[in-house]
């Protein structure tokens, strides 16, 4: 008889790390794998909203897959899309429920946007790729890692965007009175979508300098 | 291998659950939603009547101190209740479905409209609500009167769902304050209403410039709706406005 007894992984293993790092930085879902770009750019003009889609997203993320992981051995493989997606969309409508209740100016901003998190490449992405074949924990780390990956860059895109377009950070004013009298003008620009491409742009060109793996060889 | 029946009871099953789950959390967190629902007409309406300061967390306060009477006309104009008393938010006024209204309107029945009346240093503003169709869904506002029933004072609008940069625009600073000192009656008298001009208002006549507004480029049809919603809703208040001018 064997008395070889099956060690249980610890919770947060070298490898489980890895499902919740990555997504920050080697294959970051907006910056690496350019997913999720769409809303990327029109909820980012203010850090509050951005802040509130993040949240939203790891939300999604992380409950999906792990929903997903648990049914993944009884779900059949023909109607696997349309399982994922009744999935996503339920938990997006319970999302977009809770907001309208709780944080209604942060729903209206967000608008049509929040629904739009269904279609969003990342999450369907996650499911197909990963929570399909692996247990429930390691899915709910990646999903997690997953929704931070897209919830870092767009904070960072935000707070960029609403101190050069508006002049403050989550909604307080940080550049002085002076300032403006002496003769700077915010940058209308910054609030409009096409710039927050070309943050997203530099974000990518200042990742690329630092991470040299992600460029390509040839 | 899965077999078809299995496929089958396995989606129905599925959809099952998602369907209660989401019925529950909706019959759940209706009342939080209904309030604010609630608080946003009255942010909108005191806004619209340029009252400084008002957040989601004054606005019921602010309400029930500067709207003095929530009157209910009807289409010949006559105020068929007037309620100042406190708690405003239970008034008849407030608590009418313009969409059902306007659609009686349009069918040529009877029909009771809500008027606000606010105190604003010792101004009596009134503040109507307007509601329309836009590109893709409903658009609303408030359109706030000077004591003459014909300056506007300010506006706001919102909207259900119209493209974000584009007919979404309405909702802006920008686009309200072009209706502020504007006028809906022209020096004889006639109701003009507010054009919102496609092009921009450079395109009128000198004297017509008072009435109109620059609509929103790549917005056509929304800027269409808000100046349809301003004809047509404005047009059911006129016998009131004939009244107390």
């Amino acid at each position: 008889m064997s008395t070889e007894i099956k060690e249980r992984e610890p919770l947060f293993s070298a490898k489980n790390v890895k499902l919740l790092k990555n997504p920050l930085n080697l294959s970051n879902p907006i910056t690496v794998q350019v997913l999720g770009i769409c809303s990327a750019l029109a909820v980012t003009a203010k850090l509050e909203p951005a802040i509130v889609m993040s949240i939203s997203v790891i939300f999604v993320t992380a409950i999906s897959n792990v929903v997903i992981s648990v049914l993944r051995n009884g779900i059949p493989p023909r109607i696997r899309i349309i399982v994922q997606l009744v999935v996503i969309a339920t938990m997006v409508i319970l999302v977009d429920q809770v907001l309208k209740a709780f944080v209604y100016d942060v729903s209206k901003q967000l608008s049509v946007f929040v629904g739009l998190i269904i279609t969003n490449c990342i999450i369907m992405g996650r499911l197909e790729a990963f929570a399909m074949a692996n247990k429930p924990w390691p899915s709910f780390l990646d999903g997690i890692g997953n929704g931070l990956g897209y919830g870092l860059i767009l904070v960072v895109i935000a707070f960029l965007r609403e101190l050069l377009g508006s002049g403050s950070i989550y909604g307080l004013q940080i550049i002085p009175h002076q300032f403006y009298e002496m003769g700077y003008k915010n940058n209308g620009l910054m609030i409009l979508p096409p710039m927050a491409l070309i943050v997203v742009g530099v974000i990518i060109w200042v990742q690329r300098h630092y991470t040299r793996d992600l460029i390509e060889k040839n | 291998m899965y077999t078809n029946g299995y496929i089958f009871r396995y989606a129905g099953i599925m959809v099952i659950i998602a369907a209660a789950l989401l019925s529950t959390a909706a019959m759940l967190l209706k009342p939080f939603q209904e309030r604010n629902v609630a608080i946003d007409k009255m942010e909108g309406i005191l806004a619209s009547a340029q009252i400084p300061g008002v957040t989601a967390q004054n606005a019921i306060q602010l309400f029930n101190e500067d709207v003095t009477e929530e009157i209910v006309i009807n289409e010949n104009g006559e105020a068929v209740e007037t309620y100042t008393e406190p708690h405003k938010e239970n008034a008849k006024a407030f608590n009418i479905d313009m969409k059902a209204e306007l659609y009686k309107k349009s069918q040529g029945k009877p029909f009771e409209l809500p008027l606000y009346v606010i105190e604003k240093n010792g101004q009596k503003l009134y503040v109507i609500p307007v509601r329309g169709t836009g590109l893709w869904g409903p658009i609303w506002g408030n359109v706030a009167l000077a004591s003459d029933l014909n300056t506007i004072v300010g506006v706001t609008f919102d909207h259900k769902g119209e493209t974000p940069g584009l007919g979404a625009e309405i909702s802006t600073k920008a686009f309200e304050d072009q209706f502020v000192n504007k006028t809906i009656f022209d020096n004889q008298g006639n109701f003009t209403s507010i054009m919102v001009v496609k092009g921009g208002i450079g395109k009128l006549p000198e004297n017509d410039r008072i009435h109109g507004v620059d609509a929103i480029s790549g917005g056509t049809i929304t800027s269409n709706g808000v100046n349809d919603m301003l004809k047509d809703v404005l047009e059911s208040y006129l016998p009131y406005i004939k009244k107390h001018r």
